[in-house]
Formats: C-alpha cells, sequence, structure tokens
C-alpha cells in the first residue's frame, strides 16, 4: 500500500519546504529589501526633530481646526490605529451610515458653507489608514485652515495645491493628497504661535 | 465612470492577454520537464527535495493515489499550522508576545489556508506573530497555490493523454510548481513591492508621537464615558512584502493586516494595486494557455480564456457603474458623488481616495474572479450592486480565472456539462477533445456542481434561522442576508474576501466555515480528479467536421451561457431577498 | 425497394385513448422512481393534496389557488405519463399487427426416421427440421436445408413481391411467420419458441426490452443533479424568506420546485427514446438495442458496399467502340441483334443505347430462324444465330477464344481498346460475328442519381465514406471519383474488410457497415453498427446490431440521421427546459415576495396580474409544454446536413434563445386567460 509511503513523503515534504519557504523565503527577501530599500521596508517613517511622528504611508488622526483633517475611520477609538486597521463595514442601506454621514455633512457645511461636501470627506476608509484626501476635500478645508493659523486663504490654497499628487505614471489611481505631509507643510509654512 | 478609469480597465485586460503566453508556456515547460533557463540553479535543489523526502521521480500516480499524496500533504501541513498557531507564544520571532490563538479561530484558520481560501476571522496584527504569519500563512500561501496549479495539471493531462492510467506524480509536480513558478516571481514582485513601501522587517511595532493629539470620549459598557487622551500611533510592522507577493499570485488573498490590501502597508500605490491586481490573473490566466499547449489546442485555450474575460468585463463594468454611480442614500444626507477632476466622486465608503472608485471596483471584481479574496476595500460597503458582482462572481464557482489551478479544472468541469449539452444538440455522443463524456464523468462533474450550492445554501440557511448565526451580522435587513450569503460562498467558493461586517470569529462560524472551506476545496477535488482519471484512461477520438469545435467563439457563448445559467439558476432566490431587494428598497430610500 | 413508411398520425383517437388510461397507471410509485425529476413532482403534488386537505378540514376559506395549483401538478405528473405511454402506444400498436400474423401456425415436423409428424409451431425447438410446403406458414425462423421456394415476407418487411428462398448460400434465411407460396423446403430451426425474430421484433417495437442507452443514462445524471441543485435553492429559500419576513406557504414552494427543475425534458425523456426506435421501425429497420442507435449517430465511417448502394447494382452500355474497318452503326446492329432476346439489364441497356444513338429499332426476329444462344457461366458469352449470321458477345478472353477457334484472329488494337475501358471503369464486352470481332461494347457501372449529393452532406456531418467493391484497384477509383467517395477498398476480401475496420476503429472511430453474406459476418459484429439485409443469411443477422427488412443498402444513412436525431431532440429539449426558468423566475419570485416587499414587483417584467395568478400562470405553462412539446418529440427535432458548429449555433437558437423568450410569451398569455376567466 502506498499510504504509508506517502505519509511519510508528506510529513518530509511539509518540513523541508517550510524550511525552505516559511523561513528562506521570507529572511531572504528580508535581506534583499533592508539592503536595497531600507527607507520603505521599514515603513517609510518620518522623523523630524529625532522624533518619530508617523508615516508617510498612513493616515493620523487630526481633529483641530488648524490642521487638515483626514477623512473619518474606523480604525481605533481615536481612528487611525495601525494596530485595529479596518473600515466601519456598514452597507449601503445602513441607517448608522447615513446618519453619520449627515451628521459629518452639517458638520463640514458649518466650516465652508455653500460648496458641494465631497463625498470623501464624510465616508470612511476601508483600511481606516487612508493617508489621502481628494484634492477637493483638502481644498474645501481651506477657509477653515486659514481662518484657524490667520493665513491668507489663496497662501493655503497654493499649499494644498503644490502637495496635489497626480496619478502615478499619469494614468495610475487618482490625484491625492497626503494629509500627514500637507500638515507638516502647515506647520513650516504657516506656524501658530501658541 | 471617466475615460481615465475605463482605460486602467481596458489596459488591465490587455495586459493579461500579454502576461497569459508567458506564464502559460512556461509552465508548459515545467510540468513537462523540459529544459528551462532556471534549471542550473533549481535543478539541484530539487534533486537534494527528492533526495531528502525519498521521493521517486520516476514514479507515475493513477489518479486515487495522486488525490491521496495531495490529501496527505494537506492534512499533514494543516495540523502544522495549526500547532504553530496554537503555540506561538512559545515560539520565537513573537515580538508583541501574542497569546496563542484560540482553537476554533486557530481551525478556521489553518483550514482556510491550506485551502487557498485565507478566510481571515482574525485581525492579523493583533493575533499572528511573525512566526506564524511567515512559517504558517506565508508558507500556506505557497503549498496550496501549488496544489491547486498540479490538480489542474493533472485534469489538463488526463484531457491530453491516450489511455494512459497514469496522471504524472504529485511530489514532482508539487516541488517543481514551488521552485521553478512561484519561487522566482514572488522574490522579483516582494521587491518589487518593497520599493513602493511595502514595509519588510522583523522589527517589533514602532510608536509615533501624534502631531495632533486627539482628545477621545468612549462609551463604556456601564454607560459611563471616559475621556481619555491619545497621543501616540503605534505602527504595525512585519514581513510583509513576502507574504504579500505569494499572497496575490498565488490568490490566496490573506492579508498580513486586518485591512488587506487596503492597507498602506500592504498596497501604498496605484502601481503597487495595479501589479498586485496583474499578479492575481497572471498564473490562473496562463494555465489557459497551458491547456492549449498540452493539449495541442491553442485555439480551445483562448477560447476559455475569452469566455473568462467576457465574464471578468460583464463583472468589472457592472461594479464600476454601479459604485461610480453611487448611492442615493448619500446624496440625499448630503454627500457630494459627482466626479470631477479634482474629486473620484462615487460611493467612497469603505474605499481608498488613492484607488478611487475604478480601482476598487476593479480589484473587487479580479478577486473574485480567482478565488483571491485579497480587498483593497470593503465590498460590505458597497451599493448592493456593486456587492452583488463579487458574490455573484464567487456564486458561479470561481471559475473566473479563478483560484491558480483551482479555476482552470473548475472551469473545465463546466466545459465537461457544456460540451455534454453541445454534443447532444448536434447529435453525436459528447465528446471533448476527442474524449468521449461519458455517464461516469457526467456524474462525477453533477457532483462537483452540486456540492458548491449544498455547502452555501445549507449553512446559510441554518445561520438565518437560529441567533448564533444572525447575532453576528454587521447589518440589518436584506443586507444581513448578503452578509451570511457572501461568508459561505467566499469559504466555499475558497475565496476569502468578505461582507466583513459579520462577525466571523465565533465557534459557529469559525467552524462552520472552517468545514466549508475544506468540504469547498478537496470534496470538490475527488470528483474532479476521478474525471481526469477517466478522461485519461479513453481512447482520443480524432476531430471531424461532426465534431463541435471547442476553439470558436460559439463555444466561449456556450460556456459562458452554462457558467452563469448553473449559477444564476441555482442563487437567484437567494439573492432576490438580498442584493436585489436591497438595491431596489435603497433605490425608495429606505434605511435599516 | 418498397419505401413503406407507415406514417400513423399522432393524434391518433385509438392510441391516445390506450395512452390516457396508461398514463393513470403510471402514478404507481415503483414506476415513478425510474424517473427521478417526474418522481419528485409527484411527491410535490401528494404534499400540496395533503396541504390540501389539512386545510380544508379545518375549513379555512378560499381554496381556490390552491386547489387549482395542485390540480395542475398532478396533471403535469400525468402529462409525462401520457407522453411516455404515447410513444409507447405507437410502438404497441406496431406490435398489435405484427402479433396478427403470428398466428396459430401448425409444422410439419420431420423425425429422424423421415417420417413427419404435425405439432403447435409453438413447440419447436433449435435444430429441428421441418418440411413447408406452399401455401403455408413458415413455422419458425431456420435455414433452408434443401428446396428452393418463393417466399410472401410482407408480413414482415411490407414488400409485396414475393422474394426467393433456397438452400446454400446467402438467401438460405427465412423468418418464421412468413408464407411459402410455391415449392416446397426442408427447414432447420435456428431459434427456441418465444426467441424468433418475430418475438424480438415485437418486444422491441412494445419497448418491452428496452433499456437506457448510454447517453440517456449520463443525461438523466444531469437531469438528477439539476433537481437536487434546486430542490436545494428551493428548501433553503424558505429559511431566507423567515429571514425576510416573508414565510411562504408549502403551495408556492412546490410551484417553484416544479417549475424549476427540468420537467419537460423529464417527461419527455423516454418518450424520445422509444419514438426514435420507432422512427427507425417506421423505415423498415429493427434495431436490436438502442445502443445501436446512438452509436450511429457517432458513426464517423461509413463502408458502403459498391453495387446496390453506390451503383445501380447493373451495368449499362455506354458506347460502342468499333475496331478499324468496322463503322459504330455496324457494330450496334451487330450487338443489338445479339441482345434482343437477351433479358438481363446489361443487354436491355444495348438496346435501348442502339435505339438512341443510331435509331436502330428492334426487329422481329421470329420469321428469321433466329435461335438465341443464352449465357452459361462455361461459355460466358451469348447470342443469335439467324440466317447465315453468327453473333457473339462476352468476355474478351471468352470472345478471343470464340474468334480463335473459328479461325479469325484478334487484333492487337482490341487489346488496347479493352485495356483502356478498364482502365476508366468500365467493363468492355466483346461483339463479335463469325469469326471475326467487330469491336466491343463499352459497359459502364451506373452511379445512382443523387449520391454525390448524399455523401457531400456525409462529408458536412463528418463523416467519411468508403466505397467496397470486388473490382479491380482501376475501376474502384474511377467509380469513386465519379461517386464523391471519400475512399475505397479494392478487390475486397472479408479479411480486407474486416482489417479495414479494426484500423478505423483504432484510431478510435466509430464504424457503421451493411453486410448480407456469411462472410459478412465477422465485420457485421466487429463493426460499432452493422446492418444486416435481411435478404441475408441468418448468421449476418446475428452478428449485425440492427436488420434492414427492406434489404436497401442506403438505410444506412437514413440510420445515421435517426441516430442523430434522437441524441439532438435529447439536448434541444434539455436545453429548451433549463432556459424556460429564466421567465419562471421571473413570475414567481417577484409574486412570492411582493407581500413583503412591495418594490420587487420591478421584477414582474410580464406585468402578471396578481401573484397568484403569476404562480399559476407559471405552473399551467409548465404542464402544458410537455403537452405542446409531445410531437416534437415523437417527430424528433429536425435535423439538416451540416457541420456541427452549425448544428448548434442553430439549435441554441431555436432551443436556447427561443427557450428563454417563449415562456415570457407562454405565461403572460395564461396570465391573460386565466385572469379573464377570473380563475386567480
Amino acid at each position: 500500500m502506498r499510504v504509508l509511503r506517502n505519509l511519510i513523503v508528506a510529513v518530509l515534504m511539509t518540513v523541508v519546504t517550510t524550511a525552505l519557504f516559511g523561513f528562506g523565503y521570507p529572511l531572504v527577501v528580508t535581506g534583499l529589501a533592508q539592503w536595497l530599500f531600507p527607507a520603505q521596508a521599514n515603513g517609510s517613517l518620518i522623523v523630524r526633530d529625532g522624533r518619530l511622528i508617523g508615516s508617510r504611508l498612513l493616515g493620523q488622526p487630526f481633529s483641530a481646526d488648524r490642521y487638515f483633517h483626514p477623512r473619518p475611520s474606523a480604525a481605533g477609538p481615536a481612528g487611525y490605529d495601525p494596530t485595529a486597521s479596518g473600515g466601519t463595514n456598514l452597507g449601503p442601506t445602513s441607517k448608522a451610515l447615513i446618519d453619520a454621514v449627515r451628521a459629518r455633512v452639517a458638520a463640514a457645511r458649518s466650516d465652508n458653507p455653500g460648496t458641494p461636501v465631497p463625498v470623501d470627506l464624510v465616508t470612511s476608509s476601508g483600511s481606516g489608514l487612508d493617508p489621502d484626501l481628494s484634492p477637493a476635500a483638502a481644498l474645501f478645508q481651506v477657509p477653515r485652515v486659514a481662518r484657524a493659523r490667520g493665513a491668507g486663504p489663496a497662501a493655503v490654497r497654493q499649499l494644498v495645491e503644490a502637495h496635489i499628487e497626480g496619478r502615478q505614471l499619469g494614468f495610475l489611481g487618482e490625484p491625492r493628497v497626503n494629509v500627514l505631509e500637507l500638515n507638516l507643510a502647515l506647520d513650516a509654512q504657516f506656524p501658530v504661535r501658541h | 465612470m471617466t475615460a481615465n478609469g475605463w482605460l486602467q480597465i481596458a489596459l488591465y485586460l490587455a495586459l493579461i492577454a500579454a502576461i497569459t503566453p508567458l506564464t502559460g508556456r512556461f509552465m508548459t515547460r515545467v510540468f513537462n520537464r523540459e529544459r528551462t533557463w532556471l534549471d542550473p540553479v533549481l535543478r539541484p535543489v530539487e534533486r537534494l527535495i527528492y533526495r531528502s523526502t525519498g521521493v521517486d521521480e520516476a514514479h507515475e500516480m493513477r489518479w486515487t493515489e495522486y488525490a491521496m499524496a495531495m490529501l496527505l500533504f494537506s492534512v499533514v501541513s494543516m495540523l502544522l499550522l495549526y500547532a504553530i498557531e496554537r503555540l506561538q507564544y512559545w515560539l520565537p520571532w513573537n515580538p508583541q508576545h501574542l497569546p496563542g490563538v484560540p482553537p476554533e479561530l486557530a481551525f478556521n484558520t489553518a483550514a482556510s489556508f491550506t485551502t487557498n481560501t485565507n478566510w481571515q476571522a482574525y485581525a492579523g496584527e493583533t493575533t499572528m506573530s511573525y512566526l506564524t504569519q511567515m512559517a504558517g500563512l506565508a508558507y500556506h500561501n505557497f503549498a496550496s497555490a501549488a496544489v491547486g496549479i498540479v490538480l489542474a495539471i493533472a485534469f489538463i493531462r488526463g484531457i491530453a493523454q491516450k489511455e494512459k492510467d497514469a496522471l504524472g506524480n504529485f511530489w514532482v509536480d508539487l516541488v517543481r510548481c514551488l521552485l521553478w513558478v512561484l519561487l522566482p516571481l514572488c522574490l522579483v514582485f516582494s521587491l518589487v513591492l518593497v520599493s513602493q513601501g511595502v514595509v519588510q522587517n522583523l522589527r517589533p511595532y514602532d510608536t509615533a508621537t501624534l502631531v495632533d493629539p486627539q482628545t477621545v470620549t468612549t462609551t463604556g459598557q456601564a454607560g459611563t464615558t471616559q475621556t481619555q487622551v491619545v497621543r501616540s500611533q503605534v505602527i504595525a510592522q512585519g514581513p510583509v512584502a513576502s507574504q504579500e507577493a505569494i499572497k496575490e499570485l498565488g490568490t490566496n488573498g490573506g492579508g498580513f493586516f486586518n485591512a488587506n490590501s487596503a492597507h498602506p502597508f500592504e498596497n501604498p500605490t496605484p502601481l503597487s494595486n495595479y501589479l498586485e491586481m496583474l499578479a492575481i490573473f497572471a498564473l490562473a490566466s496562463g494555465l489557459t494557455w497551458t491547456l492549449g499547449d498540452m493539449t495541442g489546442s491553442r485555439g480551445h485555450g483562448w477560447a476559455v480564456w475569452a469566455a473568462m474575460a467576457f465574464l471578468f468585463l460583464a463583472g468589472v463594468t457592472t461594479a464600476y457603474w454601479a459604485e461610480a454611480q453611487g448611492n442615493p442614500l448619500l446624496t440625499a444626507a448630503g454627500a457630494d458623488q459627482h466626479v470631477t477632476a479634482l474629486c473620484p466622486g462615487g460611493n467612497m465608503e469603505g474605499k481608498e481616495v488613492r484607488f478611487g472608485i475604478a480601482d476598487s471596483a476593479l480589484f473587487a471584481t479580479v478577486t473574485t474572479d480567482a478565488s483571491c479574496g485579497a480587498v483593497n476595500s470593503l465590498h460590505d460597503s458597497y451599493t448592493p450592486i456593486g456587492g452583488l458582482v463579487p458574490l455573484v462572481n464567487i456564486m458561479l464557482g470561481e471559475v473566473i480565472f479563478g483560484g491558480v489551478g483551482a479555476g482552470m479544472y473548475g472551469m473545465l468541469v463546466f466545459i465537461v456539462l457544456a460540451v455534454f449539452i453541445a454534443g447532444l444538440m448536434v447529435g453525436r455522443t459528447p465528446e471533448y477533445l476527442g474524449k468521449k463524456i461519458e455517464a461516469y464523468d457526467v456524474k462525477m462533474a453533477m457532483l462537483y456542481v452540486l456540492i458548491f450550492p449544498l455547502v452555501i445554501l445549507t449553512l446559510a440557511a441554518v445561520s438565518v434561522l437560529f441567533p448564533f448565526g444572525t447575532s453576528s451580522l454587521g447589518n440589518a435587513g436584506p443586507h444581513g442576508l448578503s452578509e451570511i450569503l457572501y461568508a459561505f460562498s467566499s469559504g466555499t467558493g475558497n475565496n476569502g474576501s468578505a461582507f466583513a461586517g459579520l462577525n466571523a470569529n465565533t465557534p459557529w462560524y469559525d467552524l462552520s466555515i472552517g468545514l466549508a472551506t475544506l468540504v469547498g476545496r478537496f470534496l470538490m477535488i475527488v470528483p474532479m480528479l476521478a474525471i481526469a482519471g477517466s478522461l485519461g484512461r479513453k481512447k482520443r477520438v480524432p476531430p471531424s467536421s461532426g465534431t463541435f469545435p471547442v476553439t470558436t467563439p460559439l463555444f466561449a457563448t456556450l460556456l459562458v451561457g452554462v457558467v452563469v445559467i448553473v449559477g444564476a439558476l441555482t442563487f437567484f432566490p437567494a439573492l432576490s431577498l438580498g442584493p436585489v431587494v436591497e438595491h431596489l428598497l435603497m433605490l425608495k430610500g429606505q434605511v435599516f | 425497394m418498397a419505401h413503406h413508411v407507415q406514417s400513423r398520425s399522432i393524434w391518433d383517437p385509438h392510441i391516445l385513448g390506450a395512452a390516457a388510461r396508461e398514463a393513470l397507471r403510471k402514478l404507481h410509485p415503483r414506476t415513478m422512481a425510474h424517473n427521478p425529476v417526474m418522481f419528485v413532482v409527484e411527491i410535490g403534488s401528494l404534499l400540496t393534496t395533503l396541504a390540501l386537505v389539512r386545510d380544508a378540514a379545518v375549513g379555512r376559506p378560499g381554496l381556490g389557488f390552491e386547489i387549482q395549483i395542485t390540480g395542475w401538478l398532478w396533471l403535469t405528473v400525468l402529462f409525462a405519463n401520457f407522453a411516455e405511454a404515447m410513444a409507447e402506444g405507437r410502438g404497441k400498436a406496431q406490435a398489435d399487427t405484427l402479433r396478427k400474423t403470428r398466428t396459430e401456425t401448425v409444422a410439419a415436423l420431420l423425425l429422424p426416421d423421415g417420417r413427419t409428424e404435425t405439432v403447435p409451431a409453438a413447440q419447436l425447438r433449435k435444430d429441428d427440421l421441418v418440411l413447408v410446403k406452399a401455401g403455408e406458414f413458415i413455422p419458425a425462423d431456420g435455414e433452408i436445408v434443401e428446396g428452393v421456394a418463393s417466399v410472401d415476407e410482407s408480413a414482415i418487411t411490407g414488400e409485396s413481391a414475393p422474394v426467393i428462398r433456397e438452400s446454400g448460400g446467402d438467401r438460405s434465411a427465412v423468418t418464421g411467420g412468413t408464407r411459402v407460396l410455391s415449392d416446397w423446403i426442408r427447414v432447420r430451426v435456428t431459434s427456441d419458441p418465444g426467441h424468433t425474430f418475430l418475438d424480438r421484433m415485437i418486444a422491441l417495437v412494445e419497448g418491452a426490452e428496452r433499456q437506457k442507452t448510454p447517453n440517456e443514462i449520463a443525461l438523466n445524471i444531469l437531469l438528477a443533479g439539476l433537481t437536487i441543485v434546486f430542490l436545494l435553492a428551493v428548501v433553503t429559500l424558505e429559511p431566507f424568506a423567515i429571514y425576510s419576513g416573508a414565510p411562504q406557504p408549502i403551495f408556492v414552494m412546490v410551484a417553484l420546485l416544479v417549475c424549476l427543475i427540468p420537467t419537460t425534458i423529464g417527461g419527455l425523456l423516454s418518450a424520445i427514446g422509444i419514438a426514435g426506435m420507432d422512427r427507425l421501425v417506421q423505415r423498415n429497420v429493427l434495431a436490436m438495442s438502442g445502443r445501436a442507435v446512438e452509436a450511429a449517430g457517432d458513426v464517423q465511417t461509413l463502408l458502403l458496399d459498391k453495387t446496390g448502394t453506390i451503383t445501380l447494382g447493373n451495368r449499362q452500355a455506354s458506347e460502342f467502340v468499333p475496331l478499324s474497318g468496322v463503322t459504330e452503326r455496324q457494330l450496334a446492329d451487330a450487338a443489338q441483334i445479339s441482345s434482343l432476346a437477351d433479358e438481363t439489364p446489361e443487354g436491355r441497356s444495348i438496346v435501348v443505347l442502339a435505339k438512341e444513338k443510331y435509331g436502330i429499332r428492334g426487329r422481329e426476329l421470329a420469321d428469321q430462324h433466329a435461335v438465341f444462344v443464352p449465357f452459361t457461366a462455361q461459355t460466358r458469352m451469348s447470342g443469335v444465330d439467324l440466317a447465315g449470321r453468327e453473333i457473339r458477345k462476352g468476355a474478351p478472353d471468352a470472345i478471343r477464344r470464340y474468334v480463335e477457334s473459328a479461325g479469325g484472329t484478334v487484333p492487337a488494337e482490341l487489346q488496347t481498346i479493352v485495356e483502356g475501358i478498364a482502365r476508366s471503369g468500365g467493363t468492355p464486352l466483346l461483339v463479335a460475328e463469325g469469326g471475326r470481332a467487330l469491336g466491343v461494347v463499352h459497359l459502364k457501372d451506373i452511379v445512382k442519381g443523387g449520391i454525390r449529393e448524399r455523401f457531400a452532406q456525409l462529408r458536412a456531418m463528418g463523416i467519411r465514406t468508403v466505397m467496397i467493391t470486388g473490382d479491380n484497384p482501376l475501376t474502384a477509383a474511377s467509380i469513386a471519383r465519379e461517386a464523391g467517395v471519400d475512399d475505397f477498398l479494392a478487390e475486397a476480401t472479408p479479411e480486407d474488410k474486416m482489417r479495414l475496420i479494426k484500423r478505423e476503429q483504432s484510431d478510435g472511430k466509430l464504424v457503421a457497415m451493411t453486410g448480407d453474406g456469411t462472410n459478412d459476418a465477422p465485420a457485421l459484429a466487429q463493426a460499432d453498427v452493422g446492418v444486416a439485409m435481411n435478404s441475408g443469411t441468418q448468421a449476418a443477422k446475428e452478428a449485425g446490431n440492427m436488420v434492414d427488412l427492406d434489404s436497401t443498402p442506403t438505410k444506412l444513412i437514413d440510420i445515421v440521421e435517426i441516430g442523430k436525431q434522437l441524441l439532438m431532440t435529447r439536448g434541444a429539449l434539455t436545453t429548451f427546459s433549463i432556459a424556460n426558468d429564466v421567465a419562471k423566475y421571473f413570475a414567481i419570485i417577484p409574486a412570492m415576495f411582493a407581500g413583503a416587499f412591495p418594490v420587487l414587483m420591478a421584477l414582474n417584467v410580464m406585468g402578471l396580474k396578481t401573484p397568484e395568478s403569476a404562480i399559476l400562470s407559471a405552473v399551467i405553462f409548465n404542464a402544458l409544454i410537455i403537452v405542446a412539446l409531445v410531437p416534437l418529440a415523437l417527430r424528433g427535432v429536425e435535423y439538416r446536413a451540416m457541420s456541427a458548429a452549425g448544428l448548434l449555433r442553430r439549435n441554441l437558437l431555436i432551443y436556447g434563445a427561443g427557450g428563454i423568450v417563449a415562456p415570457f410569451i407562454g405565461i403572460k398569455l395564461i396570465d391573460v386567460v386565466i385572469t379573464a376567466l377570473h380563475l386567480a
């Protein structure tokens, strides 16, 4: 009977291939990645004044008026918790979702009445860590941020426009603004005196 | 919908068409044991593996032994994964000191990764140690993908060969698939992903100081409110890129993080996103070429490809349309879903800005056409019709390119049925590439077709009737039914994506979905291999003009028809109470 | 060759009545279980009946809808049974006709001591010897061991002209139930009572021995599988409906199930099979098994005997070729005179040609003291002697001998002409007068009209034709070219035939052939479809799996078509049946859930009046379509000689697309009618 024979092979094969593909392969990739792309391999981290303040790729919560707010986040109670990535998973006919959006729209409108509220500004992302806003959603917040910083809206607007990332390779994805980078630039360019 | 969106979709399909002969031809060479340019490096490794595991390279297996070897390998490796999960606390590479995984969840995860499903009832960043991720989960991504591919190859051999009992040697096919096909592609692909920003390290999680500390008020269970100031952000790390590469190439879909390919560390840029989508179809699509190559009918390979491509296009068009159209309830709530140059518009709930609507809808279609299950947006938050597309894609049997190998052999079963009907309609005993389709083959094909809805519908029916099923729902009304249908379709179809509002980490769902993944994989493989064995033993009748040609658009149309009709007729009643009625209610403005 | 197709009207009232009674008898669960699809319908009908009784017992008001649903469900089962009974009934009617010929005959049994004893035919055993005299019925199947007789076989073949049966050779088989018209024969019985040809024939047309054919079994599995899938879909729909707050009564669930499962093909499947056999019988072909009929549809190579199938079987004069010094007219004149009394087809054709070409009219030779010299196997020539003239015609070597014995010489030129004719596929017939050779009559094998087109059709169907002939390769090639066959086997011996069949089969091809001689028997047995001529030997009939009662070799082509038609009818109705489900969903699903979700009426694309009328219309359509398709099932879908791709496209369009559209129209119409009648 070949059952026993194949069982032995199965056990040995599991051991050998686990060694090769469960250990060898990821370790080799780790080595190569750390050698070739150390910054990316370690999380595209942003360090300011010797302090780690986040990752370029991960969104961060901002709620003060002087900052551009990212999209709503369902990751963790404060949002943007990378140890609790995820979205609301609310369906299209969910009362909870529609009510939340209605409330966010109302809040946004009080910041910038009369302008249509871009949908990404009032809906949460799938990861809860979306680092980006659509240009429209960033520009929507210009009046509030400018007001809070006592800066000219045109200047702030210019800063936003300078931070718009076009489509990758000209056609991939959507134009976007990295909120963390935008807010860091904001702090640099229009510092708030405490 | 934008011209740019359509351009991305059209280019995607064009690139897949271009990749198909490349991966397909290579796989033919590998499995025919012909020389490739990688031989100088890999041949010695291969021989070493055979020597150390006691594999006789020259031995050929009948379908029964092939199936037995496959099952034994799956059982043993599944047990190992279960053990690693349970014991991870005491094992190395656990910088966060995560505890052992509870038994039901460990079973569910072991079953799901062994079956190439990668259903995730857990959040990776808070449940699995680096060791479990690498040696347990990512390893199974390789193993289960290779198993799927070699099974498809065995089936193709059955069609191609004449009056031969054996289908090849499972161990040899497995090793060659791992070494030649998966390893080189993953090495290159993972480094490309790192270049885009996917992390690859073994360091502990980093802690960043928030620029704008947040004051959070949470309501406790007793109704007490608690205010707390959040000043830092813990940045989860890990060997992500190496797992990400095989996750897409092997159509596994199990994310390192809970948010899967929506997570910026798994899928940081539109380019990484595009490459991941290409990787999902790369091998499954290539197998259509391999089918044509090995059976000596390239035209047939392309006809099958065309049928798959058509179903893919139908799905992506519908999903893209529905999501770009947006949710009228959001409009009513005051959100502006118009597409402008500065805003993607559409239903952005659960989607990332960098991907927008087109790349999200495309990813959702691709990942469910293939039984990948990686997600870059939350299917649960799609509009009813937008969410219907991934659900239907899975319900059609995961044959639109499908999981690596699994899609091919699933489609081959449908081809057997299509050819049977077609054969009758042209007045001949049905034959497929010269192999007569007889009662035994039809019986096995029907068994294969039957198991799928049996598992999905029965388990879903039980779940909607009892509190242990309905208490997990994240959404009420018809959407709740969709969540449950999706969960069991995804498990049985070995997809792994979810309408993730459903809390699947309960004893009932852990066990039932774990079981569904096992049945949906192994119970369906057995009749499939039985057909392969039966076809392999048959004579090959030379084709004549009385033979219905399997290389024509007509054949592709028929195949599409059979796949759609079988799937639609089986699931339409259930779907009518889920997404269909939800769509109609949404238009009427009803919420739940 | 009497083509005696007994066209029986489909709606023969006698058969209809019997079928209706039989339909009821078939409701027995043991009978129903043979057909899983209809069995499910019967169980469903039982369930609704029980529910109806329960509802009536508790006095629930307004049971009109429930009663109608239940009634139509039972009708669905009955209609399916009726279709099967009708197909069987047609066979039975045929069998009855045959049975009438099996009158109680007595036999003159020859005892070992030479005496005869009169015994009932039913007592005859294999290897008994019987004596049959003019006017008597042949009591059993057998082989003539002595004597020659003309036999009336019309009871079996429908052919009224008597045939000659004689001992030895290929015409020695006689069939029980046929009548000796002249002379007497001594017959060795070859079958036990109950196993005679007539018995088998009756059993076959009655469908008593009907076994499911391989493709039918496969299709049955497919249908059973689909039935289970739909059973699942419907049974699990109830929990989903409960979740959605819209639980459904059992009437509606059963109605949905019955509409979805493939009842149309399920109800007609056995009728199609029986009707296929019946169609063969109507063409005077007896298939020994349904398997053979199916195999006929798969045939890829046809072996056809040249004589009788491809050519008319008789050579005809086509040209007079005189030697130098002889005019054509002289030659024609001599040939004509020598043939005037020659009643062979060749002889007649010479007279005809002479008249057509040279206007040489028939003359009265009696007053010229003409003496005809008939053809004998020894001289191998025939001719006429009259006042001073001695004219002979015959095979080249015979005439050459004749001329030389008369002191004449044969010019070398003659040899050239003879070879030229032979090379072109013709047969040279030399004519000589006295000691002088006059020339040659070119006899040609005449290819049957229309046969070329027939072969072209076969080629389009993917069937290769191979001509089998005893002719030399030259002749064979020329005829093959003219007839348009794909290949030929010249100077064929039985062993050659066998080898050819085996070679084709080893390539995976199915081979069909016809044969009549005892030496054909091995090849007939080897071929996948072996059609024995009824005029042939008992051995040939035993070896083949079909018997052609008319003994027309072209019948093979008809048989192939019937085999294909049989499969096509099954495939087409399966497709139709499944395609129908689309419309039924659109009728029933919105109706089921309109109460809980009025928005679902958006799916009511047919605009059916009420939920009740919608469900009822779907059920009624589902039942009536079975009856409506009975004629198609019995007749078979139209077969056209075209490529498989063309056929598929055509059938997919008619039965696939048509199957989707037809019920939308049908259900809507029924809805209009029943609403007008206030039935729902």
